[in-house]
């Protein structure tokens, strides 16, 4: 009964805030984000976790929103590119995609910038091929990804010279199941 | 002279929404009352629609329905001709051809109607490859199925072939590619209370869609506005008409506000993809490898409609001969119809098909002369005062030989090759290999094209002091908003902070011509610098100079522009020495060309025969470089997306319809498969670019596909002359030369 309404509201962290979710459990994250939140960052590419133009980090961890049910998203965080920037200053990830000019469109950027995010947070290397690696279930049609790996390269020295992560967790805790989408 | 914005990589003007999500692409816009759209397709690839039946389990009272009959003009999508319909009204050319629409008010509801409308059709043989349409057993167009045909003549070929000690034929086949821009096409249409329809979406030419318009409802207002757009490379140029059509139809109908959404299988299945090729050379040299013939005959798969098959055409068949300097030279070629959707631009538009086939035709040519390639590039490319097929003479701006030597050396190619004819003959996992190609192309419009179009752009100074940039070129990731705030600013001495792109919408701004070709830059950043120049000689006369100041521009515009801003208009005008004869194809076909070389470093295993490339070298002449990370930007973009055309991207068709219609299965290179890339830029300035600068989306997407062919066989040995390079056809080709050799 997917398009049925359940009729306790399912309750999920999004960029901090407590917000109720009343509807179909079923529903794609993504479409809550969208259409229940007003929160139109994440895109939807194609609707079947390959692009990873949808990405928002579920529990710190970077998944295709348009596969996640909403019910699966219920009592935990997620955390959506207008999280990234505080205030009006932008994040240094999003400096460095700024200084790189690795946004073409646009339109992968907000899933490109939270997988990076997860890399950058959990103290991921700066070594390029790794990025790469990690990195790699999200498509860029635009920019030969060359521009994206030096702004995650540039991030990740700056953090790691300006001692910014505290938290220091392995790569691999976030790193997606194999054959596992994103 | 030091320049305050052009040279220089400033933030992209569109770069802080864009990082911070807030972008707002067409879906992202809250539409209130709206309806969802979906198109009903054919299934068949030829035939005729015998019945449509609904099926009344539906509750079919809740949507709107539009069919042909509810067009109240003509029912076409206008571009250069008008033979494509809005709607199949009874006969269906194509797979995937739309038939009618339907619009409900819930998004997830409205996809299931399609599969509830029943329709019968008598299906017809279809025509379903090039080799068919030219038999012309089945008619699809005319008497022979051909929508265009072109003939270049320079110099008697008979006579270059009779000069010739060798004479070397090839044949090189490519296949469609589809732009897999991440934002599938979208669109909305409303109409406004007093009557005038306006369109939304994501496009590259806010007025063919006008135009298009224009003709479905004859008499009315028409608007069109471009949202953020989400990737195009040409495949929103001309298909965005055909889904405004369908929103608008349904908006007029409904009365209500539309939105129709693709979604990725339908984008694919439906739109357009870059023209399939077939390209026969065949070659005559000197003993010491210079060209004294070229015979060159193109054939490209147009598709069911004609849409802009003849342009594409033509830019193919321009650069079929290569940046190659060759006394005698024919080329011949057709564009003809088949009952697959309607191939239409891409990145390139024909000359990534023409120059795959010369470039690596240099390696069929040295296998059967035993002459180097790289030697026989040099020995035949244009410089300043080359003539080109066509008659054209190249004054300025040539940079051929600097980016092949560039190319060369910061490969180490003469090295690599070397070394790994030597580590190849010894055992190991993989064969290495390393191959060159060298471009060309021409930006802006061909021939008397930009003549034609007649573009205009203004630059505007409003009252609170804001420069405005008034053009209907779109951004559409290229940096366009970006490229053209440095040109205004740098005319007027200004801070690039001082100067802001009005967005496209054909209620404000003037009519610029399509943002294609490669033309943004070049031409539109041309005819501002005309406008910006005459705004800032308006303003100095009345004020005594231009501020440069944001407090002297408040200033000026409470004076200047009190009772509404004050704007200049910039028109195109042709340089007098830029002369072209459309009938006899002669002439300079491109006020210019910018040059690329190439060289891909890659290694095939030698168990699974998979290519993986190691690494990229270009050398890119652009003229000058606006803006050099936006311009490193694009080479990037385009060599990846021509690594992917030469390597992984393999769409399949089962009766001329795209049987591989998602992201799974029809690959698209990501973060693993592109190589790490050395980009250098060539400046070879060109007088009539605004600081001299070259058109350059195009071009990087031209080279990388030869020089993997190339690359592949100093590899394995082996020429495959058609993409995509897959393991399949390495296999294949060992067996075939090892059955004959035994």
């Amino acid at each position: 009964m997917a398009r049925e309404a359940c009729d306790k509201a399912l309750v999920i962290t999004v960029n901090g805030r407590r917000r109720a979710y009343k509807g179909p459990p079923f529903k794609r994250l993504l479409d809550v984000l969208r259409e229940d939140f007003g929160l139109t960052g994440a895109k939807e590419g194609c609707g079947e976790g390959e692009c990873g133009a949808c990405t928002v980090l579920l529990d710190h961890a970077p998944v295709a929103s348009c596969l996640v049910p909403a019910s699966q998203a219920e009592g935990r965080r997620v955390d959506t590119v207008e999280s990234l920037a505080r205030s009006k200053a932008l994040s240094p990830l999003q400096k460095s995609f700024m200084e790189e000019a690795a946004s073409q469109c646009g339109i992968c950027t907000p899933g490109i910038l939270l997988t990076a995010w997860s890399w950058v947070k959990s103290g991921g290397s700066a070594d390029p091929q790794a990025i790469r690696e990690y990195l790699s279930g999200n498509l860029c049609r635009c920019t030969g990804y060359q521009s994206i790996v030096d702004a995650v390269v540039k991030t990740v020295r700056r953090s790691k010279k300006e001692s910014l992560i505290r938290r220091q967790v392995s790569p691999h805790d976030y790193l997606p199941p194999r054959g596992g989408g994103k | 002279m030091a320049r305050i914005a052009v040279g220089r990589s400033i933030p992209r003007v569109d770069a802080d929404e864009k990082l911070r999500g807030a972008a707002k692409y067409l879906d992202d816009n809250r539409l209130p009352d709206c309806l969802y759209g979906v198109t009903v397709r054919s299934t068949i690839a030829y035939g005729t629609v015998k019945s449509i039946e609904f099926d009344p389990c539906c509750p079919w009272k809740d949507t709107v329905i539009a069919r042909a009959v509810d067009i109240p003009g003509e029912n076409c999508v206008a571009a250069i001709e008008a033979d494509q319909p809005l709607l199949a009204p009874g006969r269906v050319m194509h797979p995937m051809e739309p038939i009618l629409l339907v619009a409900h008010p819930d998004r997830n509801m409205v996809w299931q109607a399609p599969r509830h409308v029943k329709i019968t059709y008598e299906e017809m043989e279809p025509v379903l490859s090039i080799e068919d349409s030219l038999s012309a057993k089945q008619l699809l167009r005319g008497q022979d199925n051909v929508f265009k045909s072109y003939l270049i003549e320079k110099g008697d070929i008979k006579k270059g072939f009779a000069a010739a000690e060798y004479i070397v034929e090839g044949e090189y086949r490519t296949p469609p590619q589809e732009h897999a821009y991440i934002e599938p096409h979208a669109m909305a249409a409303w109409v406004e209370k007093n009557g005038t329809i306006v369109v939304m979406g994501s496009m590259q030419c806010p007025y063919y869609v006008q135009k298009a318009l224009k003709r479905i409802f004859p008499g009315g207002n028409i608007r069109v506005i471009q949202a953020v757009t989400g990737g195009a490379f040409g495949g929103k140029e001309d298909y965005p008409s055909m889904l405004a059509g369908h929103a608008a139809l349904l908006a007029v109908k409904s009365r209500r506000p539309v939105k129709m959404l693709y979604d990725r299988a339908e984008d694919m299945a439906a739109t357009t993809k870059r023209h399939p090729s077939v390209v026969r050379h065949r070659t005559g040299l000197t003993k010491d490898g210079k060209l004294v013939a070229q015979d060159i005959d193109v054939v490209f798969d147009g598709g069911a409609y004609l849409t802009l098959s003849p342009v594409v055409l033509s830019r193919g068949t321009l650069h079929a001969a290569g940046p190659y300097e060759c006394p005698h030279v024919r080329v011949r070629s057709r564009a003809v119809a088949t009952n697959t959707p309607p191939n239409g631009a891409f990145r390139g538009f024909g000359a990534p098909q023409t120059l795959f086939a010369v470039e690596a035709h240099w390696e069929k040519i040295a296998a059967e002369t035993g002459l180097d390639p790289l030697k026989l590039r040099r020995k035949n490319l244009v410089k300043e005062g080359s003539c080109l097929a066509t008659g054209q003479v190249l004054r300025e701006s040539v940079g051929a030989t600097e980016v092949l030597e560039r190319c060369v050396k910061d490969s180490a190619y003469e090295k690599k090759r070397r070394r790994y004819a030597v580590l190849n003959k010894k055992p190991g996992p993989v064969w290495k290999g390393i191959g060159l190609a060298l471009v060309h192309h021409g930006p802006g419009f061909t021939g008397s094209g930009e003549v034609m179009l007649a573009s205009r752009a203004a630059v505007s100074l409003d009252r609170a002091g804001v420069v405005w940039v008034l053009a209907a070129t779109t951004e559409m990731g290229q940096g366009e908003i970006t490229v053209l705030t440095q040109i205004v600013a740098e005319t007027l001495g200004l801070d690039p902070a001082l100067v802001r792109v009005a967005a496209p919408d054909t209620d404000r701004v003037p009519d610029s011509g399509p943002t294609v070709a490669s033309r943004t830059t070049m031409i539109i950043g041309g005819i501002l610098m005309k406008a910006a120049l005459k705004l800032k000689d308006k303003v100095a006369l009345e004020l005594g100079s231009f501020p440069t100041t944001a407090k002297g521009l408040e200033c000026a515009g409470r004076r200047l522009a009190a009772k509404g801003e004050i704007s200049f208009e910039g028109v195109y005008e042709k340089p007098p020495d830029i002369q072209w004869d459309e009938n006899a194809y002669k002439g300079d076909a491109y006020g210019v060309y910018g040059y690329e070389a190439i060289a891909v470093d890659l290694e095939v295993d030698r168990t699974t025969y998979e290519v993986k490339v190691k690494a990229a070298f270009t050398a890119t002449d652009v003229g000058r470089a606006v803006h050099p990370a936006m311009v490193r930007g694009q080479i990037a973009g385009g060599t990846v997306q021509g690594l992917g055309w030469a390597l992984i991207e393999n769409p399949v068709f089962s009766k001329g319809s795209m049987a591989n219609n998602q992201f799974t299965n029809y690959t698209i290179p990501t973060f693993t498969d592109a190589p790490s890339l050395t980009l250098e830029i060539v400046e070879k300035p060109y007088s009539r670019g605004p600081f001299g600068a070259k058109g350059i989306g195009e071009l990087p997407h031209n080279a990388p596909a030869p020089a993997v062919v190339a690359a592949v066989r100093n590899a394995t040995g082996l020429l495959i002359p058609d993409l995509p390079v897959l393991p399949e056809k390495i296999c294949h080709e060992f067996i075939r030369k090892k059955g004959r050799t035994q």
